[in-house]
């Protein structure tokens, strides 16, 4: 935080994925700085999820690598990259579908927290000290997503734009500098969305890096600082949104394509 | 020498009865990944059915050649399987298609632990002996025997696995079939009567197990109210060693889990210096599972499953 | 019926009558062995002390399969392993006779490192993989345990081990009648006080784990794996955590049943038994804790009582029809197959699934109990 506003935060340089013969990713370098909301958008399988996929360590790049806050997280295990600070939702949803929306953002606060077994069995001050830290923080972020009515209902009853919020609210509560989003406007109509973006505004004005990917075009060029477009695997533009819409490649590759 | 070439082929012939039998396992669970629990009953009850028809027609002095009459014993199992397996599935399994998945599986083990008892009660709890009626001529092959028999179920077991593999990829009832296992909603979307090829799914594979049953019991020539347990659970270990829900992977683990045990039950006293026994032939047929699965989570012809997001 | 409902939650909620009903329960548990053998007889407390050693059992598996979602069809290994360590070390097999307060937590901990050593291998893989090789993991033990009687005689092969060291708690033997206030406790009774007091040991650490971070990461990777990953949680680590504690329960009522029975062998472990297991977790309601023991008590008794099924028969048509000892499981399938299918998710669910159903309705109330609970 003591760092100039525009460092990078994620550095992600020749980023490669394959599938058997399919190359998903080809060479795809891409940098967010830290603070900024960084859009990802391209025509449907041009590899933004594998993107999303491999800077989560869901995914094992077959090349390339990638630095967050000036650690080399290539190949590490999701929950380690969660714990160096990246979260993220998916495109999806995947909530814990039986368990309320309050424990959902609950166990968020998992890899910020410490009690094992002892001391659950045990009970200790330490550990109710840690249990109602991890409840009020996760109040508080029901909260801030504007869901605090619904934290006793079960993940999978809420309605979908109410999952949206507390996918978010879940990948929240881990602490994170970077919060990928995997298509958070989809499936919302116009007000659901409106209301998102204030949403996401909000989180970046509270310190948050945002990196998303989005297909609707108008809520990426109102709220994005820089996006950077993907086709058949490969970067084909990057810059702020104004210039990136004139882009003759990226016309290219959206004609006929989904957004237009 | 001769003992290696001997343990292979009896270890061909029984993983050859495994593999008919881990079929039924792998239909079922492509289409519903479900674990059918009681196919391994069905089997069972293929091989009392048979044996009751056989024994009624030896005693009732007709002459009829021993095949034949293994055929009519074997032609009113299949009936009586395909029955109980289109039952098993309306009764115990449909109602349970969107409930939590282990619910299935306990209605399975009650069907298994029912139909076990309701053979015991009309069977009695002894050993039947399976008449001998199928030609067990004795052949010399590279040192090692092989019998008529043998040679049969082998042959029976590659005739059965082609004839599946044409069904399913080359019919339309196999389009079905591989339609509802990809996605039963969007199949059904498509017109797929996902309760019919389900049942028809279920009736194939009881089909086979009426099969498998009276090979098994002729190989052994012996039946029991309680042989289809063991054998359900080394076919379904066969059928996770060669990947759940692949036709050829359930043959591949079938065959891989008889010659494993066989050479196995021939060898492991010689490997460890006589300290284990050839009881322990079951230990190395699960070590083999559980290192292939280590190694290959999926099985050996399993689809690799990528993670989606 | 909702307003009987309403007045159920009110009566629910006031600590009076909740302590009313604790002091109740636990006066018909510490009378419940002489009022069963003055009613049953002497066979029915031994059957309810079984009960009691499955209902750990059967809580042990619930970690593993009920709260971390994993398919677990080999647990019996955990409870031979505990019975096995108890047999062994407490019997003139060896002549070595180490005192029960010793080997209870060093088979709880001998238990719990199989449960590593098995679940490590094991972790990669999903589902029924899982079910099928934690099967094989089971069958092992078990085949090891009968033939490791040659070329050294260690477990004694399928005649098992006899002349088990009954329980002793210092000075206190509990295979012998003591009198006290009065009464004469036989060793049935004392062996279950002593399960009924491990028992609720075991259902305290169950409902401890069950509400706190280590509960909700197992619930979270039942519920999704890739997610509860992407959240931070040491899938790997978390879940092994299942295996070992619920491994661990296993090999304390393993150590206790050797106590008990007084001898141990290998057919006690069958792969049967593990279904058996299982079963009693999912019928009462797999992840609850009050459903799982609903679950293991039906169905420990189940086939006891349709023992009678004989004389029942005897009474309703004169003569017995069928042989009791047939019917008896038969009778338990179709038990099985009729619970799962009238209530797939258990006779007792927890009542967080139960309010998938009246979801609207609960939530005012729940969101009170749950303001209530953070604030302990």
């Amino acid at each position: 935080m003591m760092q100039a506003a525009d460092a990078p935060l994620l550095e992600a340089t020749g980023i490669s994925k394959r599938f058997g013969g399919l190359t998903a990713l080809s060479e795809v370098s891409v940098t967010v700085k830290r603070g900024e909301i960084f859009g990802l958008i391209g025509p449907n399988g041009a590899g933004k999820t594998t993107l999303f996929n491999v800077l989560t360590g869901l995914y094992r790049p077959d090349g390339g690598e990638f630095v967050f806050g000036g650690v080399r997280m290539t190949g590490m295990k999701p929950h380690r990259v969660a714990e160096c600070g990246i979260a993220r939702t998916f495109q999806n949803i995947r909530l814990f579908a039986n368990m309320t929306a309050l424990e959902n953002v609950m166990v968020g606060r998992h890899v910020r927290t410490r009690a094992g077994v002892i001391g659950a069995i045990l009970r200790d001050g330490a550990t109710r000290n840690e249990e109602a830290a991890i409840a009020s923080r996760a109040r508080e972020l029901l909260e801030y997503v504007g869901i605090a009515g619904r934290a006793a209902e079960l993940a999978h009853a809420l309605p979908y734009g109410d999952q949206r919020r507390l996918e978010i609210a879940r990948a929240l509560a881990t602490g994170p500098g970077l919060l990928a989003l995997d298509e958070p406007a989809a499936g919302m109509n116009a007000t659901e969305t409106a209301e998102l973006r204030r949403l996401l505004e909000r989180v970046r004005g509270d310190g948050v890096t945002l990196l998303l990917i989005e297909h609707d075009v108008k809520l990426v060029m109102g709220l994005c600082d820089r996006v950077a477009v993907l086709d058949y695997g490969k970067k084909i533009a990057e810059g702020a949104p104004v210039e990136v819409k004139r882009d003759p490649a990226v016309i290219e590759a959206y004609l006929g394509g989904t957004v237009a | 020498m001769d003992i290696f070439v001997q343990q292979l082929i009896n270890g061909l012939v029984l993983g050859a009865i495994y593999a008919l039998v881990a079929l039924g396992y792998t239909m079922v669970y492509g289409i519903l990944g479900l674990i059918n629990f009681a196919h391994g009953e069905v089997v069972m009850i293929g091989a009392m059915v048979a044996l009751s028809v056989i024994q009624v027609l030896v005693a009732s002095g007709i002459a009829l050649p021993g095949p034949v009459i293994a055929a009519l014993g074997l032609l009113a199992a299949m009936p009586v399987c395909m029955v109980l397996g289109f039952a098993i599935e309306r009764v115990a399994y449909r109602p349970l298609r969107n409930a939590p998945r282990l619910a299935a599986l306990i209605t399975a083990i009650g069907v298994s632990i029912l139909l076990q008892n309701v053979a015991m009660i009309i069977w009695g709890r002894q050993y039947h002996s399976f008449p001998a009626l199928l030609p067990s001529t004795p052949h010399q092959l590279a040192g090692a025997t092989i019998n008529d028999l043998q040679i049969f179920i082998v042959l029976l077991a590659i005739a059965i696995m082609a004839g599946l593999l044409y069904l399913v990829h080359r019919t339309r009832l196999g389009r079905a079939m591989r339609a509802t296992s990809e996605n039963p909603e969007i199949a059904g979307l498509m017109g797929v009567d996902i309760n019919t090829v389900i049942s028809i799914t279920f009736v194939i594979g009881s089909a086979l197990a009426a099969v498998a049953g009276v090979m098994i019991s002729a190989y052994y020539g012996i039946a029991h109210y309680f042989m289809g347990f063991m054998l359900g659970l080394k076919a379904f270990t066969a059928a996770v060693l060669g990947g759940i829900g692949n036709l050829a992977g359930a043959m591949l683990g079938g065959v891989l889990l008889g010659v494993i045990e066989s050479l196995g039950a021939g060898y492991i006293g010689a490997l460890t210096g006589g300290f284990l026994g050839s009881h322990y032939q079951d230990v190395f047929a699960f070590l083999v599972l559980i290192l292939v699965l280590t190694l290959r989570p999926s099985g050996l012809l399993g689809e690799r499953v990528a993670e989606r997001s | 019926m909702s307003l009987f409902f309403d007045r159920w939650q009110q009566l629910k909620r006031d600590p009076r009558v909740v302590w009313a009903a604790y002091i109740a329960l636990a006066a018909l548990l510490v009378a419940l062995p002489f009022v069963t053998d003055w009613a049953f007889g002497r066979a029915w407390v031994r059957i309810l002390a079984f009960a009691l050693l499955y209902i750990m059992l059967a809580l042990g598996l619930n970690i593993v399969v009920g709260y971390a979602g994993l398919l677990d069809l080999g647990y019996v290994a955990f409870f031979a392993v505990g019975a096995y360590f108890y047999a062994l070390l407490a019997s003139p097999q060896f002549g070595i006779h180490l005192p029960f307060w010793l080997l209870l937590p060093l088979g709880a901990a001998i238990a719990c490192t199989f449960g590593v050593l098995l679940g490590a291998p094991t972790l990669r893989l999903r589902g029924d993989y899982l079910a099928i090789v934690t099967l094989g993991f089971g069958e092992i033990i078990r085949i090891f345990l009968v033939n490791l009687n040659a070329p050294i005689n260690i477990t004694n092969g399928p005649q098992g081990i006899n002349l088990i060291d009954p329980i002793k708690l210092g000075g206190f033997s509990l295979a012998q009648t003591h009198p006290a206030l009065g009464l004469s406790f036989p060793a049935v009774y004392n062996y279950y006080y002593l399960f009924l007091a491990l028992t609720l040991a075991v259902i305290f650490f169950s409902i401890r784990l069950e509400d706190s971070r280590i509960g909700r990461a197992w619930v979270a990777i039942r519920e999704d794996e890739v997610a509860a990953a992407a959240m931070g949680i040491n899938t790997r680590n978390v879940k092994l955590l299942a295996f070992a504690m619920g491994a661990s329960f296993g090999g304390v009522s393993g150590g206790l049943f050797a106590g008990f029975q007084g001898f141990v062998s290998p057919e006690s472990f069958t792969i049967i038994e593990s279904i058996m297991i299982l079963c009693m977790v999912v019928l009462g309601g797999m992840g609850h804790i009050p459903g799982v023991v609903l679950g293991t008590v039906l169905l420990v008794v189940l086939p006891e009582a349709l023992r009678y099924l004989g004389p029942l028969q005897q009474a309703l048509f004169g003569r017995v029809l069928a042989d009791p000892a047939d019917l008896r499981l038969l009778v338990f399938g179709l038990a099985l197959i009729l619970v799962m299918l009238l209530r797939p998710s258990g006779l007792w669910p927890s009542t967080v699934r139960r309010r998938e159903l009246s979801a609207d309705e609960d939530v005012a109330r729940q969101e009170q109990a749950t303001v209530y609970d953070a604030s302990r």
